[in-house]
C-alpha cells in the first residue's frame, strides 16, 4: 500500500472526468499543500511504524503454523485452532475484564473529573500536573509498589497484623487483583478525556437549564452526560481496548490467576515460536480495537475536542 | 457557579484527596521499601538501611541500563517533537484534503495496547532483517509517543490566531519565515511541554521496550527481570531514583513554560 495511492482517494471527484493530466497535475498541486508537507512525516511513520506492521501480523496469521515466511499458502488454520482448543476463552476473560475495567474507571472518574473543572476549576493546572506525574512513572514499577503494598507481610496485612493482631492473607494473584490493577493502571486514561468532555460543557447551558427549574439530576442526565459524551466516549473506548490488550497487570499483581490474550500471544511469539498463531490471536485484538476505533471516531469531531471552539 | 455548598466542596475536595492518594500509594511504598535493611520487604520495616542505594550507584550495569534508558528518552523526546511540530499544524492549522482521516490515524496508535503493538513491531523488525536494539526500542516508542506530543501541540496550535501569520504574509514574509519567526515563537510551550512529556513517556515505557529492546536493557526492563530473576531492595531503590529523576524533569519543564509564558507576557506589554 503505498502512499499516494491511499490519499489519491480523497482527490476532489469531478477531477475523474477530465483528462489525465490535469489530474496528475491536481495531484501534484494536492503534494504540495502545506498541510500535506506537514503530515508528510509523522504519516510515514504511522505507515512504516503502525499500519505496515499490523498488516503484516494480519498476512501472518493466514500462514501454516511455524513458519517464518509469508511466501506460504494462505489457510485458515490458525483461526480453526483457536476456535477448536478454546483459545478464544482468553480473549472472552480480556474482553470481560476490560469492561468492568471500563464500569468502575466510569464510576470512578466521573465525580473527580467533574470535581476538577467545576468546583476546582481555578487549581486545574496544577491538579492535572499531579495526575499526569504517575504517567512518567513505569507501569511495572507501579504495579510492583502494589505488590509489595498487598503482599503478605506487606503494608496492610503487616500493619493489621502488628498493630491490631488481625492476620490477613495476600491479596495478590487472583482474578479480582488483576481487575484492581488495571483499574489502577487505566484510570488516568479515563480520566483526561473525561476531563475534557466536561470541560466542553458550557457553563451558561447548565445556569439555564437550573434557572428553568431542572433538578441536580436532570441537569446531569440531560445536559452534563449528553455534552461531556465525546470525552466520555474515547476515555472508555480507550480503557477498555488497552486494557483488553494488557499484559503487566494479570502478571504481576494477578500471578497469572487470568490468562490474558496478550499473555497468549506473546507466548506464541516467544517460547512456543509460532508467528502465525500468535498473529492470529493478534488478530483477534486488531479486530476489536479497530472496529471500536472506527466506530467511535466517526461519531467524534477531534477539533472539537482538542480545538473546544 | 455558586450552587455547590461548602458542604459540597468539602466532599468533592476529599474525593480528589482520595484518588491522588491511590494514585501515589504505590510509589510512597516503594520509596518505603527501598530503606529496608532486610532483603526482602516486611512492614512496619524492622530496620532501615540507605546501602541499597550505594550498591545501586557503584553497580555499572545498573550504570549502563541507566545511560541507554537516557538516550532513549533524549532522542525520543527530540525527534517527536520535530515530527508532532509539523504533524500538529497538519492536524489542527492547515485546511487540507485528507485531515480528517490524517487525524484519525494519528489518534490510532494512542488507542492500541501497547504489547500487542510492541509485538507487532518485534515480528516486523524480525521480517525485515533488523535485529531488535535500543535503536528499534527509540523507533517503537516514536510510533507511540509522536502522536500524544502532537496532540499536546495540536492544542496550542487551536488556540492560536492565524491572523498573526496572514499578517507575516502581507508584510512579504516567505513561509519558512513565517514558520521560523511567527509559528515557532508562538507554539514554543507546546513544544517544551511536548519535548519534555515525550521524554518521561519514554523514559517510563515497560511494554514497547520489552519487546522492542533485543538484548539492550532499560531501567524498567531491569527492574522486571529483577522482580522475576530475585527481588533485593535495590529494585525499589533504582525505582525511587528513576521516580525522582522524572519529578525533577517534569519540574524543570513546567519551570520552563511558565518561564516562556511570563517572558512573552513581558515583551506584549513592552511592545
Amino acid at each position: 500500500m503505498s502512499r499516494a495511492s491511499d490519499f489519491a482517494a480523497e482527490a476532489p471527484a469531478p477531477l475523474r472526468a477530465i483528462r489525465a493530466p490535469s489530474r496528475l497535475a491536481s495531484l501534484g498541486r494536492w503534494f504540495a499543500e502545506p498541510g500535506v508537507v506537514a503530515a508528510a512525516p509523522l504519516a510515514l511513520l504511522m505507515l512504516g511504524g503502525f499500519l505496515g506492521p499490523l498488516l503484516l501480523v494480519v498476512v501472518f496469521a493466514f500462514m501454516p503454523g511455524g513458519t517464518f515466511s509469508i511466501l506460504q499458502v494462505p489457510t485458515l488454520a490458525n483461526f480453526v485452532e483457536i476456535v477448536a482448543n478454546s483459545y478464544y476463552l482468553s480473549f472472552l476473560a480480556s474482553l470481560w475484564l476490560a469492561a468492568l475495567t471500563v464500569v468502575i474507571c466510569l464510576v470512578v472518574c466521573y465525580p473527580v473529573a467533574f470535581a476538577m473543572v467545576r468546583v476546582f476549576g481555578r487549581h486545574g493546572s496544577i491538579l492535572a500536573l499531579l495526575i499526569t506525574a504517575p504517567l512518567f512513572v513505569a507501569d511495572n514499577l507501579r504495579l510492583m509498589g502494589w505488590v509489595l503494598f498487598l503482599v503478605k507481610g506487606g503494608v496492610v496485612s503487616g500493619s493489621l497484623q502488628t498493630w491490631f493482631g488481625i492476620e490477613v492473607d495476600s491479596m495478590l494473584y487472583t482474578s479480582g487483583a488483576t481487575l484492581f490493577g488495571l483499574v489502577y493502571i487505566y484510570l488516568p486514561f479515563m480520566l483526561f478525556p473525561i476531563i475534557m468532555g466536561i470541560s466542553m460543557v458550557p457553563e451558561q447551558m447548565r445556569e439555564a437549564a437550573f434557572d428553568l427549574g431542572a433538578t441536580r439530576f436532570q441537569v446531569l442526565r440531560e445536559v452534563d452526560v449528553p455534552l461531556a459524551m465525546p470525552g466520555i466516549l474515547i476515555g472508555s473506548l480507550m480503557t477498555f481496548i488497552l486494557a483488553a490488550g494488557s499484559l503487566t497487570e494479570a502478571r504481576t499483581l494477578g500471578g497469572n490467576a487470568v490468562t490474558m490474550i496478550a499473555m497468549d500471544i506473546q507466548k506464541e511469539f516467544g517460547f512456543a515460536q509460532n508467528w502465525p498463531k500468535g498473529s492470529a490471536l493478534a488478530v483477534l485484538m486488531i479486530l476489536l480495537a479497530g472496529a471500536l476505533a472506527v466506530t467511535a471516531l466517526k461519531r467524534i469531531d477531534l477539533d472539537l475536542i482538542f480545538g473546544r471552539k | 457557579m455558586n450552587s455547590t455548598g461548602r458542604g459540597v466542596r468539602f466532599l468533592y475536595a476529599c474525593l480528589i484527596a482520595a484518588f491522588l492518594l491511590l494514585m501515589y500509594l504505590p510509589m510512597v511504598t516503594i520509596a518505603l521499601a527501598s530503606f529496608s535493611r532486610t532483603r526482602y520487604f516486611r512492614f512496619p520495616i524492622p530496620a532501615w538501611s540507605t546501602n541499597w542505594y550505594a550498591e545501586v550507584f557503584e553497580s555499572l550495569s545498573i550504570r549502563n541500563f541507566f545511560w541507554t534508558s537516557v538516550i532513549i528518552a533524549v532522542l525520543v523526546g527530540l525527534i517527536s517533537t520535530a515530527l508532532a511540530f509539523f504533524g500538529a499544524l497538519a492536524f489542527a492549522r492547515y485546511r487540507w484534503k485528507g485531515r480528517k482521516l490524517f487525524q484519525k490515524i494519528v489518534i490510532l496508535p494512542i488507542l492500541f495496547p501497547q504489547a500487542v503493538l510492541g509485538l507487532a513491531l518485534l515480528l516486523w523488525f524480525t521480517a525485515i532483517g533488523i535485529t531488535p536494539s535500543w535503536q528499534t526500542a527509540v523507533f517503537a516508542h516514536i510510533v507511540w509517543i509522536a502522536p500524544i506530543t502532537t496532540l499536546i501541540i495540536a492544542i496550542q496550535v487551536y488556540s492560536f490566531d492565524p491572523a498573526w501569520e496572514e499578517a507575516a504574509f502581507d508584510l512579504g514574509a516567505t513561509r519558512l519565515q513565517v514558520l521560523r519567526e511567527v509559528t515557532l515563537p508562538i507554539l514554543t510551550p507546546g513544544l517544551i511541554a511536548g519535548f519534555f512529556s515525550a521524554f518521561l513517556l519514554s523514559w517510563a515505557n515497560f511494554p514497547l521496550s520489552m519487546f522492542s529492546s533485543g538484548a539492550d536493557q532499560t531501567i524498567p526492563g531491569w527492574i522486571s527481570a529483577k522482580v522475576q530473576a530475585g527481588y533485593t531492595p535495590q529494585v525499589p531503590a533504582v525505582g525511587t531514583l528513576t521516580m525522582l529523576a522524572a519529578a525533577v524533569i517534569m519540574g524543570a519543564g513546567y519551570g520552563l513554560v511558565v518561564l516562556q509564558a511570563r517572558r512573552r507576557a513581558r515583551a506584549e506589554a513592552a511592545g
